[in-house]
């Protein structure tokens, strides 16, 4: 196979992942890795550092349409965020120390059981009222829908808190953007209007990647000849799908959610159990 | 910078209109660079079949330091254009953390001048901290 062909398969594969990521916040390393190791049987290392990129690309191109269009909660984001990062550092110094196939098989078990919690609970209706930490934070907004502007509050402020943490170390060791993890964290546990959660994390998604990003830059983890066609593609797709988001249903956000989560969650497990990681 | 400390700009709204820019704009300087670094790439290795990506290279490829991929870039090299612009990249979330901290500091939210101050220095201590391993 040449360069040329090489580079316009993966740039398709990267359009696609980043239309994925940007509509289900899941981020775009999602599709990268397992078109990475296996279509390409690239090293899985190669890999992690594409998605993160593409993870940082999906994120900076989608949320600044969010931002526009004041879906975003900037101060949640920014708060969960210590959480994030800090997870993410965490992650990156436990990386040299963890078998990533025992990760991968349970990160693939907590990927399904988050899929099955989102199929049952629906998270559409705004909260009116929110948790006393949620005012003292000052974390409580509205944002707008067809029918106008919507108020929304939220509570278990310390549970989201927890998750994102976990969210945060996940995104480290394996070099995802753990959207899937932050949406559950804002949907399932802070009671957030799914829009926000998904447009939320997808805010959060790059600097939690950035955290762990330069690490992996400086262990040789970002080649440029992987990178170049998986960032260009990530972002024509974020950028496509973030102009898709405000026209669909969230309802069919839910299930392009749970088909992705689950296709990811047997992804790694699969891989995990076979020691491909 | 100069808008950006006018009275017009210490609203929340404008603020986070702020970011957005930001970003959009740190994420096509960067994909500039790349595409600009790619192009020259591919011209370079059309002929050529694709390098051994099963077998982990890592450090030893080069461009993984700022110095080496500054002296890619004046010697017009394409691996080191396109590393630029994944600095480029990785540098818009931090950043973006950077702005909004101005921000929360002109609506003098103390609150938030802390939160995001502690989400900065996690940031700081991941690059200079000796992560490296």
């Amino acid at each position: 196979m040449t360069i040329i062909t090489f580079t316009l398969i993966l740039l398709a594969g990267a359009y696609l992942a980043g239309l994925v990521g940007s509509l289900t916040g899941l981020g775009g390393g999602v599709v990268v890795i397992p078109l990475l190791t296996l279509v390409f049987h690239v090293d899985i290392r190669y890999a992690i550092g594409a998605a993160l990129l593409a993870s940082i690309a999906n994120s900076s191109g989608a949320a600044s349409a969010y931002i526009k269009e004041g879906i975003t909660n900037i101060r949640l984001g920014m708060f969960l965020e210590i959480a994030t990062t800090v997870g993410a550092v965490g992650g990156a110094i436990i990386a040299v120390y963890t078998p990533t196939n025992t990760i991968a098989i349970l990160f693939g078990a907590i990927l399904l059981f988050s899929a099955a919690m989102t199929l049952r609970k629906k998270n559409m209706e705004a909260l009116t009222e929110g948790s006393k930490l949620s005012y003292k934070l000052k974390l409580n907004s509205s944002y707008p829908t067809k029918d106008g502007e919507v108020e929304y509050k939220l509570k278990n402020v310390g549970a989201g808190f927890s998750i994102m943490t976990l969210a945060g170390v996940l995104s480290g060791l394996l070099g995802i953007g753990s959207g899937a993890l932050k949406v559950l964290a804002m949907d399932s546990a802070m009671h957030i209007p799914f829009k926000v959660s998904t447009t939320t994390s997808n805010f959060m998604i790059g600097v939690t990647a950035a955290a762990s990003a330069v690490v992996y830059l400086q262990r040789g983890y970002m080649d440029p000849g992987i990178a170049f066609p998986v960032m260009l593609g990530v972002l024509g797709g974020a950028f496509t799908g973030s102009k898709l988001l405000t026209r669909m249903d969230p309802k069919v956000l839910k299930y392009i959610f749970c088909v992705a989560i689950t296709f990811v969650a047997a992804e790694m497990i699969f891989n995990g159990y076979n020691h491909k990681f | 910078m100069k808008k950006i400390l006018s009275k017009a700009f210490t609203a929340d709204q404008d603020i986070e209109k702020l970011i957005g820019y930001l970003l959009r704009y740190g994420v096509i300087t960067a994909s500039l660079i790349v595409f600009i670094g790619g192009i020259i790439y591919l011209h370079q290795y059309q002929h050529s079949s694709i390098p051994a990506y099963h077998t982990f290279v890592g450090e030893q490829a080069g461009f993984t330091t700022i110095s080496q991929i500054m002296s890619g870039v004046c010697s017009f090299n394409a691996k080191g254009i396109i590393q630029l612009g994944v600095l480029v990249l990785i540098a818009t979330p931090i950043l973006r953390i950077f702005f909004s901290l101005i921000g929360f500091i002109l609506e003098k939210d103390r609150l938030y001048i802390l939160i995001t101050f502690v989400v900065l220095s996690v940031m700081m201590f991941s690059i200079f901290g000796g992560l490296k391993v």
